[in-house]
């Protein structure tokens, strides 16, 4: 358990956001702007998060996708993939231009990610509470196969309402799959409201230990703190990782920060695409 | 069937290391099973029908093929977006044995009654759905499993069941089985059935054939997908089709065939009397054979629905 201890400590999450941060929410508007919809307060907290995985932990290959050693990332959280979908444009997956297609009848880019239609997106999400199973079955997979390749998924908050979830944690833990790594994206805000009024997780990691994992905390919008525990994976060789990453739902827009009526907007106009890149120019 | 298809599982598991054996709590004696023929590929993974059934998902993304065992109605009703999304949307080969399916768990009441399950199961794009009519089918269907792209639902009946599959016939998912042909000038009657309904299709067919009524049975082990030029080359011209299934009325196997009837018959469609389980929950316990029986899907049911068939057609 030290290494709990160690890499544990509460953030409230005032972190500011760098340049390279603010620009990658940029690219979020430009995709909310394109689908005139979209996600925005549950892609905003997810950024660094996938910033962080993508620029230093995983390892892929964006010409080519397939890769057999590559290490799996799944957004279980799909309503958050404008974060996903930034991240592996920027990183060549698919053109940039791509973005501005969002949830368009032809696109690639559904507000949901689809595996097998966008290079680089690993399972179909969208649907809660369906990566984390999977992600057992990948790493199960792999390590009968004796790959050192890593399976890395991510939640949100909400999501971990769905029992399928802790089914999913119990099997992890009993297969002591330190090739899998659960990361809660915890916004502590779910598309109706405050999760601790919706439906109180606390206290997370206590569960998540007691479901067999081996769990650090972290602030989800902290690139140095996410990179020394992302680095630390395994935490301890033999149990699962959970890492419970606190974060701002809507971090950035300042406006729509901790409100879960910015969790998702139908209909987003030219005027509200202004306000977004004005209110992060702000930083 | 049931022992035969998960024999066949450990068997197909030996010599294809891409096979993988997940259980939830069902059989102690497999679990050593698991353990001696299966190191490492087979898991008995507790009452968690939705997490089961991801996970067999993920490990068929990492190219493995995973037999996914448990009660009927709890792998299709608990886990039914697991099976939609995790294997049905990613199309993958994941096959899902249902123990139990129809009435099979009579006694255990409405909760372990798996009736609509081959509805729901046909509901989803990419699915197949296989209910063979004894043993020695599975034995030849669960070969093919091995290589056919895309997600099974594999429908077991209660077990030793009676024998009445020939392997002169051969078998291949997805082409109907004709078990009895009439004569071509004397069959006006098509019997049209699945799972363990043939045997009892069979046996009705016998006893009408003393009464000089001719019967032709198409045996539909695939009701998805469904063999459409068998089905259209024997319903022509009939003067009656009956369909038989141990399944609700809504979406099964007599749904099918009258759906596919209508779409490729216009104007020219026999009439159809569809045999099953009425649109209702079972509220009686008893056996299996007893809740066939009251449902008119025992042999004496189904030749009754014959005979009252053809004389409203001559009426």
């Amino acid at each position: 358990m030290a290494n709990d201890v160690a890499l544990s400590a509460h953030h409230d999450s005032t972190q500011r956001l760098d340049a390279r941060s603010i620009e990658l929410r940029r690219l979020v508007v430009r995709a909310l702007d394109g689908g005139a919809r979209g996600h925005i307060g549950s892609s905003m907290s997810l950024i660094e998060i996938v910033r962080v995985l993508y620029d230093e932990i995983l390892h892929y290959r964006a010409d080519a996708p397939d890769w057999k050693d590559r290490d799996r990332f799944i957004l279980s959280k799909g309503h958050g993939c404008i974060a996903l979908y930034v991240m592996l444009a920027e990183k060549g997956f698919f053109p940039p231009e791509t973005l501005d297609t969002f949830c368009r009848r032809d696109s690639i880019l559904g507000g949901h990610p689809e595996a097998g239609k966008i290079p680089g997106v690993e399972a179909s999400t969208g649907a809660l509470g369906h990566g984390l199973p999977i992600g057992v079955g990948r790493a199960m997979g792999l390590r009968i196969r004796k790959s050192d390749a890593r399976v890395f998924v991510v939640t949100g908050d909400g999501e971990i309402n769905e029992g399928s979830v802790w089914e999913a944690a119990m099997s992890a833990s009993k297969h002591g799959l330190a090739n899998l790594t659960w990361m809660v994206d915890y916004n502590k805000v779910q598309s109706a409201g405050p999760t601790a009024e919706i439906l109180p997780l606390e206290p997370l990691a206590d569960k998540m230990r007691a479901f067999g994992f081996a769990v650090a905390e972290v602030d989800g919008h902290d690139i140095g703190a996410l990179r020394r525990v992302l680095q630390a994976v395994p935490l301890d060789g033999e149990r699962p990782n959970g890492i419970i990453c606190h974060t701002v739902k809507g971090k950035g827009i300042g406006f729509a920060e901790n409100d879960a009526a910015w969790h998702h907007k139908s209909s987003i106009n030219k005027e509200l695409v202004a306000q977004l890149y004005d209110a992060l120019g702000a930083g | 069937m049931r022992p035969t298809c998960v024999d066949k599982v450990f068997e197909l598991a030996k010599r294809d290391e891409r096979v993988t054996y997940i259980g939830s709590d069902l059989d102690p004696p497999i679990v050593k099973r698991m353990k001696n023929d299966m190191p490492g590929r087979a898991w008995m993974e507790g009452v968690s029908e939705q997490h089961v059934v991801g996970m067999a998902a993920g490990l068929a993304m990492e190219g493995f093929i995973p037999y996914v065992h448990t009660i009927a109605t709890f792998i299709t009703r608990r886990c039914y977006e697991q099976v939609a999304v995790d294997c049905c949307l990613h199309n993958l080969p994941v096959r899902l044995i249902g123990n139990g399916g129809g009435l099979v768990y009579a006694p255990l009441g409405p909760t372990h009654l798996a009736i609509e399950d081959i509805a729901i199961m046909r509901a989803l794009p990419n699915m197949t759905v296989v209910a063979v009519c004894d043993a020695d089918e599975m034995k030849r269907f669960m070969d093919q499993t091995l290589d056919w792209p895309g997600p099974i639902y594999i429908r077991l009946a209660k077990g030793y069941d009676p024998i009445v599959s020939r392997a002169e016939l051969g078998f291949e998912i997805g082409k109907a089985i004709v078990m009895r042909e009439a004569a071509a000038d004397k069959s006006r009657v098509l019997l049209v059935s699945t799972g363990v309904a043939t045997t009892r299709a069979l046996e009705a067919a016998e006893a009408l054939e003393a009464e000089g009524i001719e019967c032709t049975i198409l045996h539909l082990h695939t009701i998805k997908p469904l063999d459409t030029a068998a089905l259209l080359e024997h319903a022509r011209n009939c003067d009656l089709i009956v369909t038989v299934e141990e399944h609700t009325l809504v979406g099964g196997l007599g749904s099918a065939v009258v759906e596919t009837l209508i779409e490729h018959l216009p104007g020219a469609m026999p009439p159809v009397k569809r045999l099953g389980i009425p649109d209702d929950f079972a509220h009686k316990y008893g056996s299996q054979d007893q809740l066939m029986e009251l449902y008119g899907l025992q042999p004496q049911g189904i030749a009754n629905s014959v005979r009252e068939g053809l004389r409203r057609r001559a009426a």
